[in-house]
């Protein structure tokens, strides 16, 4: 297969411009005609929702959550960037473009970047006109901090809770829609399997999960927007729900995946209890400007952090990276971390643990400063763990956090499916091989507010829409699979036991690792 | 630790449901009350038996899935905290836990502890927002919101939706919900030109549904895991009767469509 990207010609400050101005226009009596789905209500599918509705097209909505807002979005703490350069300190469109590119290993396409960090602006502007309260400084302003190791403050947040407010902003836009009618939501039920006809995404089958009935659903174009992949490892700091059942079905179906290892491992989440243990709790990354990491320098060391006189710690980062110290990129922080527990010079119980000390910066600042700065997270950790990071250094360890790769996507998001685009941190294009803090929110974002709606514009106007039936045979064949894998994994629901024995597993797929 | 957890146990929304109890042994004090009950769905599939059906997503206390009344509290003992942040070491071993879900007429059962929050949804989009359609905004510092408004709206705007005030009202009210949304938005200069509107269709909405009367009682504050103000219900209350008084001619022809829309869903 021949992948083309269509990326416009001439330089890369004009594309977006240029790719605008070429693509062909839906007159607006005919919108309404045109028929969308879109799986996934975190930002990028909620505000694609919202934007496709307001210019009148007829969308349908999907979440497995019993109400859009509860999308995985809603947990994301830190912030999201944007090339304002309110600060006056030097950033730029170009600065954020070159910053995201690097942090991506050069991996990442660049007019899809560029184009990111262009439209980073209207994001801001768009969600302060819609009651997000981000911070603000006494005169008004909005205010804005450096994170992840940024040299530029273009990080803009709601306290620690940035994604629950921006995702609010675009539930709020879909609610909105909802109303005027143009928007059917569409909750508590998940996609299956997506429906190609004549090489077009034309539709999906989905399961709805209160009472487990099938459902066909056909359109004119299907939008993915259903998250990342992190859940493929046993922990993450992913929402229990989120699942990579679209993409993958997306997948088998003809859509090509681009860079499944490309995952992002957090440094500092909260080290794993015991084998109960559900999801992994993410700490923010800012606890590294004032955090001093270490580990013993003995093997095997067990005494509690209190009775490890200094010249017996291991300022690893420190050591090892003295101009970056412990503010180093976050795979190189996971990295090490991983290293010295491998050493047998992991803390806690499990071993699996690093320390992140407050005390010199407790005694250099004050508590009531650190307090300040970061009480919620001391609180939430404290209600977690049941130790007090005031009195002796936290516990932490890495996890899988984001995944860069997914669904292989060209400049318009459209997968190599004519029809089915794809949004947000289930495409893979714009964060290479590594994503800089605080612009996951950004993709998803321009994805859905700034993106789809021209690009998925050009494609209703340049192509012709068969009617589909239900009956049709492709169609048929979809629900059959379907119903086979639901059977194949739950064999109670045709009546068999509840639960399969590993070696049922191992027949039906293949063996399992233990 | 060892608990017994007797659980509402309810097949579907049009059948009985009745406790049972589960005895718990080995349960780890640093467990969430989600864990734990994890651990007894697993007991339970290997018996053959139906899991317990309860929502979550986050564990994280931020999505507002997750939620049941324990003994009587909804969230359970620990003040802002909500169950998925609940870990077992706040109970004391050998005790017996009853879990049941949230119960108000505006939530109907679906299942178990599950519940059917979308009147809430409904309520959002009676007017829960600012109407500014995508690129339609002017730039992010032409609108000056003073650090205090800010903050004030971001105190509302912490609400999870996840319906704790309404299973501890006596009344099964959403006034703190729905108060939270309109003094979030109120107090910003962004949301000042629908403020009338907002007020009068989202409390319309509200009565719409099967939500009781706030008679100000405060529990809802008392179990809300974002700690939620009384002060938002006086703000609603305050629009509210502000809209009504200054559009008292246009009534009329306003809310009785809202009502009638929505009164046939279900
Ligand atoms: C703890 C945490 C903190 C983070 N903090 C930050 C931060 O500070 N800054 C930043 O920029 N990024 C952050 N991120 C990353 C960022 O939050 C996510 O990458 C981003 O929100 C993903 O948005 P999305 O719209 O692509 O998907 P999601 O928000 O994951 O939404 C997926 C949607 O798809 C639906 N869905 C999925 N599968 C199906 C299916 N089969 N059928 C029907 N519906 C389906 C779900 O119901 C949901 O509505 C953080 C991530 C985590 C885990
Ligand atoms: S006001 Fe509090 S208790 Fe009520 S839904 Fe919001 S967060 Fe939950
Ligand atoms: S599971 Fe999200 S708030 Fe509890």
């Amino acid at each position: 297969m021949m992948l083309n990207a269509n990326i416009p010609s001439g330089p890369i400050e004009q594309a977006w411009d240029k790719a605008r101005f070429d693509m062909k226009l839906v007159s607006p009596a005919n919108k309404r005609r045109h028929s969308l789905i879109v799986v996934g209500s975190g930002l990028a599918g909620a505000s694609a929702s919202a934007s496709l509705g307001e210019l009148g097209y007829n969308v349908k909505c999907f979440c497995f959550q019993d109400s859009p807002r509860r999308a995985h979005s809603i947990a994301a703490q830190g912030g999201i960037n944007a090339a304002k350069n309110y600060p006056n300190d030097g950033d730029s469109i170009y600065r954020l473009f070159y910053d995201t590119l690097k942090g991506g290993d050069f991996r990442a396409r660049e007019a899809n970047v560029y184009r990111l960090a262009q439209i980073s602006v209207k994001i801001i502007d768009q969600c302060v006109a819609q009651g997000v309260p981000f911070a603000r400084e006494y005169g008004g302003l909005l205010a804005n901090r450096s994170f992840g190791g940024a040299q530029v403050s273009r990080t803009f947040y709601a306290r620690g809770q940035t994604g629950q407010q921006l995702l609010l902003g675009a539930y709020q836009a879909l609610e909105r829609q909802v109303y005027a009618g143009t928007v059917t939501m569409v909750p508590r039920t998940e996609m299956l399997d997506l429906i190609v006809i004549y090489g077009q995404a034309r539709g999906i089958v989905a399961r709805n999960l209160v009472d487990g009935e099938l459902s066909v659903h056909i359109a004119d174009a299907v939008i993915l927007a259903s998250g990342g992949y992190g859940n493929v490892y046993y922990l993450s700091t992913n929402a229990k729900g989120s699942n990579a059942t679209a993409i993958w079905r997306a997948y088998k179906r003809g859509a090509l995946f681009a860079n499944p290892c490309f995952t992002q491992i957090h440094p500092t989440c909260i080290p794993v209890s015991g084998d109960y243990q559900s999801k992994l709790t993410l700490m923010s990354e800012s606890l590294r400007n004032d955090g001093r990491i270490w580990v013993p320098k003995m093997k095997g060391d067990r005494r509690s952090p209190n009775q490890i006189p200094e010249d017996e710690r291991d300022y690893y980062l420190e050591r090892r990276y003295p101009s970056f110290g412990n503010l180093v990129p976050r795979d190189v922080a996971s990295r090490n971390a991983k290293q010295v527990c491998d050493e047998d010079r992991g803390v806690g119980k499990s071993g699996l643990g690093v320390y992140l000390d407050f005390s010199d910066a407790i005694s250099r600042l004050g508590e009531k400063i650190i307090r300040e700065r970061y009480g919620n997270l001391f609180n939430m950790y404290q209600r977690i763990t049941d130790e007090d990071p005031y009195k002796g250094p936290m516990r932490i360890y890495p996890a899988i956090h984001y995944t860069m790769g997914g669904l292989w996507v060209d400049y318009q998001l459209q997968s190599t499916i004519p029809g089915l685009f794809v949004l947000g941190e289930a495409n893979f294009s714009d964060h290479g091989a590594n994503r800089l803090g605080a612009s996951a929110l950004m993709q998803g974002l321009a994805d859905g507010y700034f993106i789809i709606p021209y690009t998925v514009g050009n494609y209703l106007a340049a192509n012709r829409f068969a009617r589909v039936d239900e009956s049709r045979q492709e169609i048929q064949n979809t629900v059959t699979t379907v119903r086979e894998t639901i059977i194949n994994c739950s064999p109670s629901e045709a009546g068999g036991p509840s639960i399969r024995s590993i070696a049922s597993w191992a027949k039906l797929y293949g063996s399992l690792a233990a | 630790m060892e608990f017994t957890l007797k659980i509402w146990r309810q097949k579907s929304h049009n059948e009985k449901g009745e406790f049972i109890s589960y005895p718990m042994d080995n349960v780890s004090p640093e467990m969430s009350m989600l864990e734990c009950l994890d651990v007894l769905n697993e007991t339970l599939m290997v018996r053959g038996e139906e899991p317990v059906a309860f929502d979550h997503d986050c564990r994280e206390g931020i999505c507002g899935s997750c939620g049941f009344v324990i003994n009587g509290v909804a969230h359970g003992p620990e003040r802002a905290t909500i169950v998925c942040q609940l870990t077992m070491r706040h109970f004391r071993s050998g005790e017996e836990l009853i879990i049941e879900p949230w119960r108000a007429e505006a939530f109907p059962l679906i299942k178990d502890l599950i519940v059917d929050r979308r009147s809430f949804d409904r309520i959002i989009e009676a007017g829960g927002y600012i109407s500014v359609s995508t690129a339609q905004a002017p730039d992010g510092n032409a609108i000056l919101v003073g650090k205090d408004a800010a903050d004030q709206a971001m105190d509302a705007a912490v609400c999870i939706g996840c319906g704790a005030c309404v299973a501890a009202c006596p009344n099964g009210s959403s006034a703190l919900f729905t108060g939270a949304k309109i003094a979030h938005l109120g107090i910003l200069p962004q949301g000042k030109p629908e403020r009338d509107g907002r007020a009068l269709h989202m409390v319309a909405q509200m009565n719409a549904e099967l939500f009781g009367n706030c008679t100000n009682i405060g529990e809802c504050t008392g179990v809300c895991p974002k700690g939620i103000s009384l002060e938002v219900i006086a703000i609603m209350n305050r629009d509210y009767l502000h809209a009504s008084w200054k559009r008292r001619e246009a009534l009329e022809a306003t809310i009785p469509p809202a009502l009638e829309r929505n009164t046939h869903r279900t």
